[in-house]
């Protein structure tokens, strides 16, 4: 839980809360000049929902002088400006779009994304390209069908052939590519994945046909190459698209910690750098709400620090010049300077991604159902195509025959249902999530969560708020609680944000200042008011060791603000969701035994492992996955990230570090926890959905095959029965889950 | 049947118009964001008519 990022979502526009007004980055060092002439800079905006935000942001950005054209992609969040060098200044630009209510961060498309983004493009190319294919060889297919009889002519036939075989084999040598180039990879590796029997049926059956063609033979299965291709990219696309939208915004999230830094020059300038171009001994500015780009050592200045990232409990810390202060950490509420004592790359954030990193390389490793169904696939279709083409040969069929029939049979089987089935039912089941309030970010995802057995909970802004909220509001008078309110608005410290949050807006107390580390002080109606530590606040007789805060105003009885983190309101309701499902659930806290405990029984967790540090909490999670048990983890704070990522799945929440959103396959986008469990359901129900898919494949493939095997298949019943399963899968996977609603 | 030497060349380039268009969408970006393009239609576009009224 970092204090800058817990309420900056929202749509403006509809009403939500407005983005706490932080530093907006000065994007500069992003600035890249392009071919055109222009200057151009990519802007992250997060909470742009709607048409009101597009229109007021490009209407905002547009009217600043100088700037050519701007332009919101709601889908990925990025603003693109350009304007002509030297005529409009980015810094505006990005305060521009801060004051509309949005955060910003400065962005850098990274070489894989632009990759990724190029490839999507690609594979809807090949998408229309085979499916134009398809349709126009259809037209020759169904004509020489429908003149079978004897009614077509034997020189209109080879007519048709050839401009079927004049479509298909360019249309197949550019769609197809996607697959050939993977068959022709996993090949060299020495492993036949689901591309190889798809590459093998495609080029068998245009080789064929081609030779069918030539030698003016009836039998060419050009069309069904082609739809085979089409069918497939289908499902391709979709998946790229689903993955693509998801893991794209991971790595926004991950390339935006702190991806700006003000650093000091010689001559004594402040310039805003890539923090990636911080080198040692570097001396850098960091303002409140800064987060720290490196390791270093605070040269000047006192502050308030938010050590989530180290500690995970989200009590910030006061550090003054000598101390040393880590990357990742944010700054609250004064001015620092430090001198950076290592390189991004080598600081504790950049250490924490290598370990986000190491997790989902582990991840990697998990088996899609579709890929494990084509090992036990693929190896029987071949020696099937083989053994038929073995078969009519030694029957004395001849060499020709004996081809055609092993293509129908690789035709006939081409795994349409695995390469579509899979895809159709994660996108559905993604959409209904995405409903109810939770966003999965990796196709996979799903299929990991259906398998889960154990569960472990985070319990700080997890299971907990992760924010302090003031518990004798009732012992308060509403003019104490204002007054305190008018010191607190000026403070970024998390005691202040929750009497600020809870006093709403309105005004703040003259000449208010923040002595970091022990309050905020102020002037208010002539009186000097003081809201902070007991002993600095001068409370006489507070002897108490609680985090709370005291309001001594000059002639007044001092009062006492008592704060404590709460539960989650529906936090129990999941955890005995959670039992109720079959699953073992287990507490892993950073915090002390106390809290973690009282927690614990509050929620009804039964196991309870307290005062980890980030590096326990991987190691408990990787022993549980060691012992075979199917983890899902779900965290929210910076020191969960690691062990989101190690875990083999797991979920973030909204209200979660940057990071560990990053890590995590699903994010909930609401306050509530009950979304897990219709994750759960639903995820169980999309797997069981995928395996009926499989299953009506193989059904389909067992009466198939054999016509297929013992010639009886032509041309036009491979392509009516390879597109009729591919749409019978479709539907089967629009089908509503149904049953599925039992929270 | 001669006509169909024709008609079927005429066909497919109507067809490959066709497939020229999508190429040209995708090309360029139209479905690089699928989520605005539907709310932009709600945006009203001044800058056909920014003169008189303002």
């Amino acid at each position: 839980m970092s204090v800058a990022d817990t309420d900056e979502r929202g749509c403006p526009t509809m009403g939500g809360p407005v983005a706490a007004k932080g530093a907006a980055a000065d994007p500069s060092a992003f600035v890249r000049m392009e071919d055109d002439g222009f200057a151009h800079l990519d802007l992250l905006v997060r909470g742009a929902r709607c048409a009101g935000c597009i229109s007021k942001i490009e209407k905002g950005v547009n009217a600043i002088a100088g700037v050519k054209a701007s332009q919101l992609n709601l889908s990925t969040g990025k603003l693109s400006v350009s304007w002509t060098p030297g005529e409009a200044d980015p810094g505006l630009v990005a305060r521009t779009v801060v004051d509309l209510g949005y955060q910003v961060s400065p962005y850098d498309p990274g070489e894989a994304e632009v990759e990724r983004d190029k490839h999507g493009r690609f594979l809807l190319l090949c998408m229309a390209v085979s499916g134009f294919a398809a349709m126009n060889i259809m037209l020759f297919s169904v004509s020489v069908w429908a003149g079978y009889s004897g009614e077509m002519q034997n020189p209109t036939r080879i007519f048709f052939h050839w401009f079927s075989a004049l479509i298909a084999m360019p249309a197949a040598a550019f769609a197809g590519q996607p697959f050939f180039r993977s068959a022709f990879a996993s090949l060299r590796k020495g492993k036949a994945n689901m591309d190889v029997p798809i590459s093998l049926a495609v080029l068998l059956a245009l080789g064929v046909s081609l030779y069918e063609t030539i030698i003016g033979g009836t039998e060419t299965y050009f069309d069904a190459a082609v739809m085979l291709l089409f069918f497939l990219l289908i499902g391709r696309w979709l998946d790229h698209r689903l993955r693509g939208q998801t893991r794209l915004a991971a790595q926004e999230l991950l390339s935006l910690q702190s991806a700006t830094a003000n650093r000091l020059e010689s001559d004594g300038t402040v310039r805003a750098v890539q923090s990636r171009d911080i080198v040692p001994g570097d001396t850098i500015i960091l303002w409140p709400g800064d987060r720290n780009p490196v390791d270093g050592q605070i040269l000047d200045g006192k502050s308030d620090v938010d050590m989530a990232l180290v500690s995970g409990e989200s009590a910030p810390e006061l550090v003054q010049a000598g101390a040393q202060i880590r990357a990742g950490m944010v700054n609250l509420t004064d001015k620092l300077v430090v001198k950076a004592s290592a390189r991004t790359e080598d600081s504790l954030l950049a250490e924490l991604t290598r370990l986000v990193e190491a997790g989902e390389t582990a991840r990697g490793r998990f088996v899609k159902l579709a890929d494990r169904a084509a090992q036990a696939y693929v190896p029987i279709v071949h020696t099937l195509a083989i053994l038929s083409f073995a078969g009519w040969l030694m029957a004395g069929a001849g060499v020709h025959h004996a081809i055609l029939t092993a293509a129908a049979v690789l035709i006939i089987t081409c795994p349409c249902a695995l390469g579509l089935a899979a895809p159709a039912v994660q996108i559905v089941a993604v959409g209904r999530l995405f409903k109810r309030g939770v966003l999965v970010k990796v196709g996979d995802a799903l299929e990991r969560l259906a398998e889960v057995d154990t569960v472990l909970l985070d319990k700080t802004g997890t299971l907990t708020l992760g924010k302090p909220y003031l518990v004798n509001a009732g012992n308060i008078s509403s003019n104490d609680l204002e007054l305190a309110a008018k010191l607190a608005r000026t403070s970024r410290h998390p005691l202040s944000r929750a009497i600020a949050d809870l006093a709403g807006p309105g005004a703040v107390a003259k000449d208010a200042k923040e002595i970091p580390g022990h309050g905020v002080e102020g002037i208010v109606d002539g009186v000097r008011i003081r809201l902070g530590r007991t002993d600095w606040a001068g409370a006489a007789g507070g002897t108490e060791q609680t985090s709370g805060l005291w309001l001594v105003a000059q002639g007044q009885d001092p009062v006492h603000f008592l704060f404590e983190d709460t539960l989650r309101e529906d936090a129990a309701t999941m955890v005995a969701g959670l039992a109720a499902r079959g699953l073992s659930v287990e507490m892993l806290s950073g915090d002390r035994e106390i809290p973690a405990r009282a927690a614990a029984a509050e929620t009804g967790i039964e196991t309870v492992l307290f005062g980890l540090t980030p590096q326990e909490k991987i190691t408990r999670v990787e022993t549980l996955v060691r012992d075979g048990k199917k983890v899902l983890m779900i965290g929210d704070g910076l020191n969960d990230a690691p062990s989101l990522a190690a875990a083999n799945v797991s979920l973030s929440l909204a209200s979660a570090a940057d990071a560990s959103q990053a890590a995590a396959d699903m994010v909930l986008q609401g306050e509530v926890l009950s979304p897990v469990l219709a994750a759960i359901d639903i995820s169980r129900a999309a797997r069981g959905r995928i395996l009926q898919n499989f299953s009506f494949a193989a059904a389909y493939n067992v009466i198939a095959v054999p016509l297929a095997i013992f010639g009886f298949v032509t041309p036009m019943i491979a392509a009516i029965a390879m597109s009729s399963s591919s749409i019978v899968v479709t539907l089967n996977a629009l089908r509503p889950f149904l049953h599925k609603n039992r929270s | 049947m001669t006509a169909l030497v024709y008609l079927i060349p005429v066909a497919l380039f109507l067809a490959l118009l066709g497939l020229g268009a999508f190429i040209w969408t995708v090309k360029s970006g139209q479905y690089d964001d699928m989520d605005g393009a539907k709310w932009r239609i709600f945006i009203d576009d001044e800058q056909d008519d920014n003169i008189p009224g303002e």
